[in-house]
C-alpha cells in the first residue's frame, strides 16, 4: 500500500499551482507536513487568506483520506477469499468456536502467562497448523517464528507433529518439509527485531507467510516501564508497525507476554472510585499477584488476549479480551500433542477475574512423551 | 481593543493595513470596502474579504448587539426547543439509556473510555447498528461511519450484533402491531452492514485528513447519523515527539468534530484508551491524551469494573447528572446487566 501521507504536495494536481509553490517555498513538502499544522498556522506561514488555507487543507485531506468500504463488502470479501473467513484454527474445539474459527487474521493475538505454563507449546502447535497442508486442516503456508528467548525446539515441534497428526507425519518427508517451512529468527534487541520485520516484508516469501509468532514480546523490552512517569512508551511506534504488518499481509500475529509481580501501588481504579475503597472486592482483587509484563498501553493495542494460568493445580486458558468471544475459561493440559483442552464447553467468568493471572500449585513444567 | 496582528488575516494583508496606519481592527472596520481598497492598493474583493473576516471575529465580542445581527447565534429559548427534539441513539441497555437521558445524543460529542476488554469496541459496533433502527421502531433510520484506527473491528461480530438487532425488531413488530404490517419484510442483517461505512486509518496524518474530509463526505451522505472513532487515541499515543504540537493538532480535530456534530446533527462518539496518571500523591487510571483534551468532548463516559459487573459512569456532561449504571456484553451485543435486580439494593 503506497503511503499517501508522504505524497508530495507539488504532485497534487487539484491544488492551484500558486498554492503548491507557496507550500514548497515554506518547505512544507508532504501531506504529512501540511496536515500537522492547523489552518491558522498555514495561513500565517504561507501568507494566504484563511479561505485559501482552508481550501488547501480540504483538498489535501480529500486526497490523503483512506477510502471507505461498507462492512457488508468486507464480509463478502472475507467469505470469498479467505480460509474459514480469515481464521487460523487452533484445533482446540471450544476455543475455535469462541473465536469464530480460530486466531483471526490481520490482528494481534497475545498469550499471557507465567513461565512454564505452555505459551511456547501453544506457539509451536500454531506454527505446525499454519504450515500443514490444507488437506490436514492447515494453512499450507510459511511461518516466521521470532524466538527472542531461545526457547524454540525443533525436536519438540516434530514430536507434537507426530502425535497430533500421525497420518500426515508418517508420509514420507513431510516432517522435513513442515520443519523447513518454519523460519526461526533470533533478534537480540528491539532494533534487530524491527530489522527482521522489515526483512519479512521485503522477502520473496512474503505472500506465502501465513503466521508470524513473537515469543516473547516482553523479553524485547526491559521491565522497568509503567513504574515511572516516563511518557514515552518503549515500544512506541513498533506497535503500529507490527499492526500494519499484520494487516498488509492479512496474517495472524501471535505474541507472548510474560508476567511480573503486581507492584504495591498497582493502579486499578479511577479517582472517582476512591470513595468506594475498602469493600469486598479489594481483597478479591489482591488474590492474584501477577500482572502482564507489558502494561496497559500494550494491552489496548492487542485485539485478542488469551491468559494462560493455573489454579489449584489445574491449568486454564481464558479469553480475556476479544471483540467476539464472551469471557470463557477452558481447562487444559500440555501433552505430547501440545496444548489439549480437557473440556470444550468453556465456563463463563464473571467480572475482571478473566484478566487475573493465577499461578498456584503446578511445579511440573512440561509433560514430555506419553506420561499422561 | 483588538489589534490588527491578532486578526485572522494573512501576514501580507496585515502588513498593508499597518503600513496604512490601521493598528486596531476598530480603526478600519467601518470603512467602506471601496475606500479601503484604494488606500491599501488592493482589489475591492480582497478588501471586502478583509472586512468580512474581521467582522466575523469581532462579532463574537460584540455583546451589546442584538442576536439577530450576529450570524449563527441562537437564543437560549430556541436552543431549549431544539434540545427537546434532540434525538438519541439507544445503547440497547435500558439502564445505560436511562442515565444518558435516552441514549447517545446527536449533535454532541461523546467520549467513551475504559480499560482494555471492557467493551468499548462492542459499544461502538452496537451504536453503528442501532443508529439504523427505523423511525417506526423508535430509531433514527440513519447510517454510520466507523473509523477504525486500531484494527480491532471484527466483521463477524458486527454481523452477530446486526442479526440480534434484526431479530429484536421482528419480535417487536410481532408483539406490538399484530396484523397491521403483516406484509412487512424483515430487515436483513446484511442491510445493516451495508449501511456502515468503514474507514481504516493507519497513521495520524490519515486520521486528521479523514476528519477534515468528513464534512464533505457527510454532505454527500446526508443520512449518516453517527460517527464512531475507535479509538481517537491510538496514533496520537505513539509517533508524537512534540507534546505541544500534539495538543494543537488534537484541539483542531476536536473543534472540527464538534462542528460536524452541530452542523449535521450527527452523534460523534470517540472511544478513548486509559492511562495512569499521577495526582494527589497517588496513581490513578485516567483517560488518555491529557488534561487539555478532556475539554474537547461534551459528554464523557467511563466504563469500568465494579465488582463482577461492568459499569458506565458519566464523568462529565453539561446536561446529565453524574450517575452510573451496570451493563453487560452478551452474544447479542450490549444489554442490561443480568443480575440487575439484586444489584439495585446494594447501590
Amino acid at each position: 500500500m503506497a503511503k499517501k501521507e508522504v505524497m508530495k504536495i507539488s504532485e497534487m494536481g487539484s491544488l492551484p499551482k500558486s498554492t503548491r509553490n507557496k507550500f514548497l517555498a515554506r518547505n512544507i513538502i508532504t501531506a504529512k507536513d501540511a496536515l500537522s499544522l492547523t489552518e491558522f498556522e498555514l495561513m500565517e506561514l504561507l501568507d494566504v487568506s484563511l479561505a485559501d488555507a482552508t481550501l488547501a487543507v480540504a483538498l489535501i485531506s480529500e486526497i490523503v483520506s483512506p477510502p471507505y468500504q461498507t462492512v457488508q463488502f468486507l464480509l463478502e470479501q472475507r467469505m470469498k477469499k479467505e480460509h474459514r473467513m480469515g481464521h487460523l484454527p487452533t484445533l482446540l474445539k471450544g476455543l475455535d468456536a469462541a473465536l469464530f474459527g480460530g486466531i483471526p487474521f490481520g490482528t494481534l493475538t497475545e498469550l499471557v502467562g507465567p513461565s512454564g505454563i505452555g505459551k511456547t507449546q501453544f506457539c509451536l502447535k500454531l506454527s505446525l497448523l499454519a504450515a500443514l497442508p490444507s488437506g490436514y486442516g492447515g494453512l499450507d503456508g510459511h511461518v516466521i517464528y521470532i524466538d527472542v528467548e531461545s526457547k524454540f525446539s525443533s525436536k519438540r515441534l516434530i514430536e507434537i507433529g507426530y502425535n497430533s497428526f500421525p497420518i500426515a507425519f508418517c508420509s514420507d518427508g513431510l516432517a522435513k518439509e513442515m520443519a523447513g517451512r518454519i523460519t526461526v529468527l533470533r533478534p537480540g534487541s528491539l532494533a534487530e527485531f524491527t530489522e527482521s520485520l522489515q526483512k519479512v516484508k521485503a522477502s520473496p516469501l512474503q505472500n506465502k507467510v501465513k503466521l508470524l509468532i513473537v515469543d516473547s514480546m516482553a523479553a524485547l523490552v526491559s521491565g522497568e516501564y509503567e513504574q515511572g512517569a516516563s511518557k514515552k512508551h518503549p515500544l512506541g511506534w513498533h506497535i503500529s508497525s507490527i499492526k500494519s504488518l499484520a494487516e498488509e499481509l492479512r496474517i495472524p500475529i501471535v505474541m507472548t507476554n510474560q508476567v511480573r509481580a503486581r507492584s504495591a501501588n498497582q493502579i486499578t481504579r479511577y479517582s472517582f472510585e476512591e470513595s468506594r475503597t475498602g469493600s469486598v472486592e479489594d481483597s478479591r482483587q489482591s488474590d492474584s499477584h501477577l500482572v502482564a509484563a507489558l502494561g496497559i498501553h500494550w494491552a489496548h493495542a492487542v485485539t485478542v488476549r488469551l491468559v494462560l494460568e493455573s489454579r489449584s493445580g489445574q491449568r486454564f486458558i481464558k479469553v480475556a479480551k476479544s471483540p467476539m468471544s464472551p469471557p470463557l475459561s477452558f481447562p487444559f493440559e500440555v501433552t505430547s500433542m501440545g496444548v489439549v483442552l480437557l473440556n470444550d464447553d468453556g465456563v463463563e467468568m464473571p467480572g475482571p477475574q478473566i484478566n487475573a493471572i493465577d499461578h498456584q500449585g503446578h511445579s511440573d513444567i512440561i509433560y514430555h512423551g506419553d506420561q499422561r | 481593543m483588538e489589534v490588527v496582528t491578532s486578526a485572522a488575516l494573512s501576514a501580507s494583508q496585515k502588513g498593508k493595513l499597518i503600513a496604512a496606519g490601521y493598528t486596531s481592527i476598530a480603526s478600519f472596520s467601518s470603512i467602506p470596502p471601496f475606500n479601503l481598497a484604494l488606500e491599501l492598493k488592493i482589489s475591492e474583493t480582497e478588501a471586502l474579504e478583509i472586512l468580512k473576516s474581521v467582522s466575523n471575529g469581532s462579532m463574537l465580542e460584540a455583546t451589546s448587539s442584538s442576536h439577530t445581527i450576529v450570524n449563527g447565534a441562537q437564543s437560549a429559548w430556541d436552543m431549549l426547543q431544539e434540545e427537546e427534539v434532540l434525538v438519541r441513539i439507544t445503547t440497547s441497555c435500558a439502564d445505560l439509556d436511562h442515565i444518558l437521558g435516552g441514549g447517545i445524543s446527536c449533535k454532541e460529542v461523546t467520549e467513551i473510555g475504559g480499560v482494555p476488554g471492557i467493551g468499548k469496541t462492542q459499544l461502538g459496533i452496537q451504536l453503528a447498528v442501532n443508529v439504523q433502527i427505523p423511525y417506526d421502531y423508535g430509531g433514527l433510520g440513519g447510517k454510520a461511519i466507523y473509523i477504525d484506527t486500531e484494527g480491532s473491528f471484527m466483521v463477524e461480530r458486527a454481523l452477530q450484533i446486526a442479526e440480534a438487532c434484526s431479530d429484536d425488531m421482528a419480535e417487536y413488530s410481532r408483539m406490538y402491531r399484530k396484523g397491521s404490517h403483516a406484509s412487512e419484510v424483515k430487515r436483513q442483517p446484511k442491510d445493516f452492514l451495508e449501511n456502515i461505512f468503514y474507514f481504516r486509518v493507519c497513521t495520524y496524518t490519515e486520521q486528521i485528513a479523514l476528519i477534515n474530509y468528513l464534512e464533505k463526505f457527510i454532505t454527500e451522505h446526508k443520512d449518516v447519523k453517527v460517527v464512531i472513532v475507535d479509538s481517537i487515541t491510538f496514533h496520537f499515543r505513539q509517533d508524537f515527539d512534540d507534546m505541544a504540537s500534539r495538543t494543537r493538532v488534537l484541539g483542531g480535530m476536536a473543534l472540527k468534530l464538534m462542528k460536524l456534530a452541530r452542523k449535521f446533527g450527527v452523534a460523534v462518539v470517540l472511544l478513548n484508551q486509559v492511562t495512569t496518571k499521577y495526582s494527589d500523591g497517588s496513581f490513578h487510571l485516567a483517560l488518555a491524551l491529557g488534561d487539555s483534551w478532556s475539554h474537547s468532548s461534551t459528554n464523557r463516559i467511563i466504563l469500568h469494573w465494579n465488582g463482577n459487573e461492568r459499569y458506565a459512569y458519566i464523568d462529565k456532561s453539561p446536561s446529565l447528572r453524574s450517575a452510573s449504571a451496570p451493563y453487560s456484553v452478551t452474544a447479542n451485543g450490549i444489554r442490561n446487566s443480568g443480575s440487575n435486580t439484586k444489584r439495585t439494593k446494594i447501590m
